[in-house]
C-alpha cells in the first residue's frame, strides 16, 4: 500500500494541472467565440492577429 | 475573442499606424501623417445571418476592403463583427459594403454594450463550476475505493483526504447557494437554495464527524457532486440570461441615436442626447426624423407606416408637426425640435410600454411552480425522519442526523435544478440559430401556450417596399412617360415603377426639363407638353383606395396601383399557423383595398382595417379576456402597446425601437417562417420540461424510501444523483 503515497499526490497534481489549464483557457477569453474558433480552423486566411507587415503578408483570397 | 484578438484590438486602439499594416494598405502616407494624431474608433455590428467558417472570411475581407478600416473580426456565437476604423468611416459605409456582399447587419452602440458585470458574474460561476468538477473527479476516484470495500486505517485515510479536498470546495463553490438561501431566509421565506445549502452543510459536518470518528459512511462525494450539478444549472441559467439580456441591450442600441443639426449655418452630427428643444434639425432625403418637431422649411412626403401602418405616403411641408420615427422621402427638410429624446413621443410610448412589462413579469414559470410546494416538502421529509429514528432508535442522534442528511441529499433538487435550464438553454440556441433573439426568458414558456396569433400588416407581413400591379393595363405610350419621369426620383415608388419599368422592358420617354417637387411628385416637358407624376390633387386625379401615385399628360389622368411586397416565407408561416390549429387574425392601420388583398392572398379570413393604435389593443385585450392566448406579430409603433398587451410578442428586427422593446422575441433575419418553428419548438420545450420534473421526481420515488427507511448508503446517493442529472441533460438535447 506504500504506492499510495505516490498515486494520490499525483492524481492530485494531474488534476491539479488540469483546473489550472481551465482556469488559464477562461482568463485568456477561450470561451468567448467557441463557435467561431470552430470555424475559423476551416478558413485559409490569416488568422493571427497582428497580422505581418504588408509586404510579406500571404493573401490566398 | 482571442487573446491573440484582444492584443490586435489595444493596438489598433493606440492607434500607432505601424501595428495595423492594413490601415497602410489602405491610406496613402498623407492619410496616414493625418491619422496619426488620431485613435481608431471602435464599432460594433450585429450580423444576424453569418453562420460558417465562409462568412466569416467573405465578412472580414469584405469589410477590410473598405479603406480606412484597421481590423475587423466576426464573433459567430454572438454574430457579431468588432471593427476598428478611422473615425471618418461611417458605419453606415460598413453596412452597406457588408449589405452588397450579401449580409444584413445592424450598428450596435458599444457603449450600451458593456457587459463587464455580467461576464464578471459569468466568469466567476464558471470558476466554481471548474473547481466542483475538480474536487469530484477526485473524490471519486478515492470513494469508489472506499466503495470497493477499503478498510480501517485506509478507508480512514481516504475520508481525510477526500474532507481536505470537500471541505474547502464546499465552502468555496457553494458561496452562491449559501448567499441566496440567506437572502430568502433573512425575509422568512423557503426558497429552493434552503434545502441546498443545508444538504451541503449538513453533508458535509456529519461526514467530518464520521471521518474523526471513523466512522463507515461519509458524503463527501455526494457534496461536492450536488455543487457540481446546481452550479451547472445555476451556469446555464446564467449564460441564458445574460443572452438575453445582451439581446435586450443589443436591440436598444440598434438604432445608433444621431441627429444633423444646424449650428450657426453649418451642419454637425450630434448624439440624440445632446439635442436641445429649439435646435434646428436637418432631415436629408431617405432619413428617419430623429425627434419631434415642427418644420420650418422645405416639403417633402413622410413615410408614416411604421408608426400607422398607412402605406400611403403623406405631404408635409412648412408648419406640420412631425413625429420621430417617421421617414423623410423626398426632399430635404429642416425642422425645429420641439421635443427630444427621453420627452419625444417614441420614448413616451416606450414608457408606456414599460408599465405593460411588469404585468408580464408576474407570469410565474413551471420552475417556480414546482419548487414551490417541493421545497416545504423536503424539509417536511427529512425532519420527520430525524424524528422517527431518534424515537425508534431511543435517541441515538448520531443515526438519526444521518438518516436526515441521506433524505436531504437524495431529495436535494439536483436534476430539478438541471431540468429548466437545460431544456431553455437547448431551445434558446437552436432558436438563435434560426434568427430569433429570446429577449425574455419566460418567452419560451408563454409561447407554448398560444392559441391565437395576430398578425399587423405593413413592415410584418409585407416588407413595406411597394411593387406597381396594374403596370401592363396601361397603354405603352403612358408607361414610357411614366418611366422617364419616375426615373429622376428616389422616391420609393417611382423607384418601384422605374424598376418595373426596365423589368418589363419598356424603354423610359425622353422628358426634358424633370425637375422634382419635394412633397409633390415629379415634373417635366414631353414632347412641349408639361406632364407629371405625384400626388393625386397634384396630378388632378381621382385618390384610389390603395397605395398609387397619378400621371398627367394633356389633361389625362392615369393611376398606377401599388401592393406592399410580402415578407418571405409569410405565406409558409401563415400555412404552418393554419396546420397548428391556431387561429390567425389581421388588424392592420392601413386601408381597406390593402389589407383586403393581402389577407385574401394569404387566406386570412378575419381581417381588419383602418384600426387605430387603441383599437389594436382592444381586440387583444378582449382576446386576452375571453381566456385566449395572444401572440401579437407587428413592428410599428401603432403595434406596440398591442404587443405589450399580447401573453407573448415578437417583432422584425427592422421594427422601431419601442415595439422592439415591447417584444418578447425579435425576429433577425428578413424571412418570417422561422416564427412557425419557434412556435413548435416552445410547445417542444414545455413538454420537455415537464418530462424532465417527472424524471427527477421518478428518481426520488425510488431513493427517497430507501434513504427513509436508513438504507441508503453514500454509493446509493451518488448513483441517484449522476444518473438523474444526465438523463435529464440528455432529454433536454433531444429537442429537434
Amino acid at each position: 500500500m506504500e504506492i499510495l503515497a505516490y498515486l494520490i499526490p499525483i492524481s492530485l497534481i494531474l488534476g491539479g494541472t488540469g483546473l489550472a489549464a481551465f482556469f488559464w483557457a477562461m482568463r485568456s477569453h477561450q470561451f468567448d467565440d467557441p463557435e467561431g474558433d470552430a470555424a475559423r480552423i476551416l478558413c485559409d486566411d490569416w488568422d493571427q492577429n497582428p497580422k505581418p507587415a504588408p509586404a510579406k503578408q500571404a493573401k490566398p483570397l | 475573442m482571442t487573446i491573440a484578438a484582444a492584443v490586435a484590438w489595444q493596438d489598433v486602439e493606440r492607434a500607432s499606424p505601424g501595428a495595423c499594416p492594413a490601415c497602410a494598405v489602405a491610406s496613402s502616407a498623407n492619410a496616414l501623417a493625418e491619422m496619426a494624431g488620431r485613435a481608431d474608433v471602435g464599432v460594433m455590428l450585429s450580423l444576424p445571418s453569418a453562420h460558417c467558417a465562409a462568412c466569416i472570411s467573405t465578412v472580414e475581407h469584405t469589410l477590410m476592403a473598405v479603406p480606412g478600416i484597421s481590423s475587423a473580426r466576426v464573433n459567430l456565437t454572438l454574430k457579431r463583427v468588432s471593427v476598428s476604423a478611422a473615425p471618418d468611416v461611417a458605419p453606415a459605409q460598413m453596412i452597406a459594403a457588408l449589405t452588397a456582399a450579401g449580409y444584413e447587419a445592424h450598428e450596435l452602440d458599444r457603449g450600451i454594450l458593456s457587459t463587464t458585470n455580467m461576464d464578471q458574474q459569468g466568469r466567476e460561476l464558471l470558476m466554481r463550476l471548474g473547481v466542483a468538477f475538480f474536487s469530484m473527479m477526485n473524490i471519486m476516484l478515492l470513494s469508489v475505493a472506499v466503495w470497493s470495500g477499503a478498510e480501517g486505517a485506509t478507508r480512514d485515510l481516504f475520508h481525510w483526504i477526500s474532507a481536505l479536498i470537500a471541505i474547502p470546495t464546499v465552502i468555496f463553490a457553494g458561496q452562491p447557494f449559501f448567499r441566496s438561501a440567506w437572502a430568502s431566509l433573512r425575509v422568512w421565506r423557503l426558497g429552493m437554495d434552503v434545502p441546498i445549502s443545508l444538504a451541503l452543510i449538513l453533508a458535509s459536518s456529519i461526514s467530518l464527524f464520521e471521518t474523526i470518528q471513523g466512522g463507515h459512511q461519509a458524503y463527501f462525494d455526494a457534496a461536492v457532486m450536488l455543487c457540481f450539478f446546481l452550479l451547472l444549472g445555476r451556469y446555464l441559467d446564467h449564460r441564458t440570461r445574460a443572452l438575453a439580456r445582451s439581446a435586450a441591450e443589443e436591440l436598444a442600441a440598434l438604432e445608433v441615436p444621431r441627429a444633423t443639426v444646424l449650428v450657426d449655418g453649418c451642419d454637425v452630427v450630434r448624439p440624440i442626447a445632446e439635442v436641445r428643444v429649439g435646435d434646428h434639425v436637418r432631415v436629408r432625403p431617405g432619413g428617419r426624423m430623429p425627434v419631434d418637431g415642427i418644420v420650418t422649411h422645405g416639403t417633402s412626403e413622410l413615410d408614416r407606416s411604421l408608426l400607422t401602418g398607412e402605406s400611403l405616403p403623406v405631404f408635409a411641408g412648412p408648419g406640420m408637426a412631425v413625429s420621430a420615427g417617421e421617414v423623410n422621402l423626398t426632399g430635404p427638410l429642416t425642422l425645429r425640435v420641439t421635443a427630444a429624446g427621453k420627452d419625444s413621443s417614441l420614448h413616451r410610448m416606450a414608457d408606456l410600454v414599460a408599465v405593460a412589462e411588469s404585468a408580464k413579469t408576474r407570469y410565474t414559470t413551471l420552475a417556480e411552480r414546482a419548487a414551490s410546494w417541493y421545497s416545504p416538502l423536503v424539509h417536511l421529509l427529512s425532519f420527520s425522519a430525524f424524528g422517527f429514528w431518534m424515537w425508534k432508535t431511543g435517541g441515538d442522534l448520531r443515526f438519526a442526523i444521518n438518516v436526515s442528511a441521506a433524505v436531504l441529499i437524495i431529495t436535494c433538487p439536483c436534476a430539478l435544478g438541471l431540468a429548466v435550464p437545460a431544456v431553455v438553454t437547448s431551445a434558446s440556441g437552436r432558436l438563435f440559430r434560426k434568427g430569433l433573439l429570446i429577449k425574455n426568458g419566460t418567452a419560451l414558456e408563454r409561447l407554448a401556450e398560444v392559441d391565437t396569433v395576430v398578425l399587423d400588416k405593413t413592415g410584418t407581413l409585407t416588407m413595406g417596399s411597394p411593387e406597381p400591379v396594374d403596370f401592363a393595363v396601361h397603354p405603352a405610350w403612358v408607361a414610357e412617360i411614366a418611366a422617364g419621369l419616375a426615373g429622376a426620383s428616389s422616391h420609393p415608388l417611382a423607384s418601384a415603377l422605374a424598376k418595373k419599368a426596365a423589368d418589363v422592358g419598356i424603354c423610359a420617354a425622353r422628358i426634358e426639363d424633370v425637375q422634382e417637387v419635394p412633397g409633390y411628385g415629379v415634373k417635366g416637358r414631353y414632347q412641349g407638353a408639361e406632364v407629371r407624376l405625384g400626388r393625386a390633387d397634384w396630378c388632378g386625379g381621382a385618390p384610389l383606395d390603395v397605395t398609387a401615385t397619378y400621371l398627367r399628360s394633356g389633361n389625362q389622368t392615369h393611376a398606377f396601383a401599388f401592393e406592399d411586397n410580402l415578407r418571405p416565407g409569410a405565406e409558409a408561416a401563415i400555412a404552418a399557423f393554419k396546420a397548428m390549429g391556431k387561429d390567425i387574425r389581421l388588424i392592420s392601420g392601413d386601408v381597406e383595398g390593402a389589407v383586403g388583398a393581402l389577407a385574401a392572398r394569404l387566406g386570412i379570413d378575419d381581417w381588419t382595417a383602418n384600426a387605430l393604435p387603441a383599437q389594436k389593443v382592444a381586440l387583444v385585450a378582449g382576446l386576452t379576456q375571453s381566456g385566449r392566448k395572444v401572440l401579437m406579430i407587428g413592428d410599428g409603433l401603432n403595434d406596440t402597446a398591442a404587443l405589450a398587451a399580447a401573453h407573448v410578442s415578437i417583432s422584425p428586427a427592422t421594427a422601431l425601437d419601442a415595439a422592439r422593446v415591447a417584444s418578447d422575441i425579435v425576429l433577425l433575419g428578413s424571412s418570417i417562417a422561422p416564427v412557425a418553428d419557434a412556435l413548435r419548438i416552445s410547445g417542444q420545450t414545455r413538454r420537455r420540461i415537464i418530462e424532465n420534473f417527472l424524471i427527477s421526481g421518478g428518481y426520488n420515488v425510488i431513493a427517497v424510501p430507501l434513504a427513509l427507511v436508513g438504507m441508503a448508503t453514500p454509493l446509493a446517493a451518488a448513483l441517484a444523483m449522476s444518473l438523474s442529472s444526465i438523463t435529464v441533460s440528455l432529454n433536454a438535447l433531444r429537442l429537434k
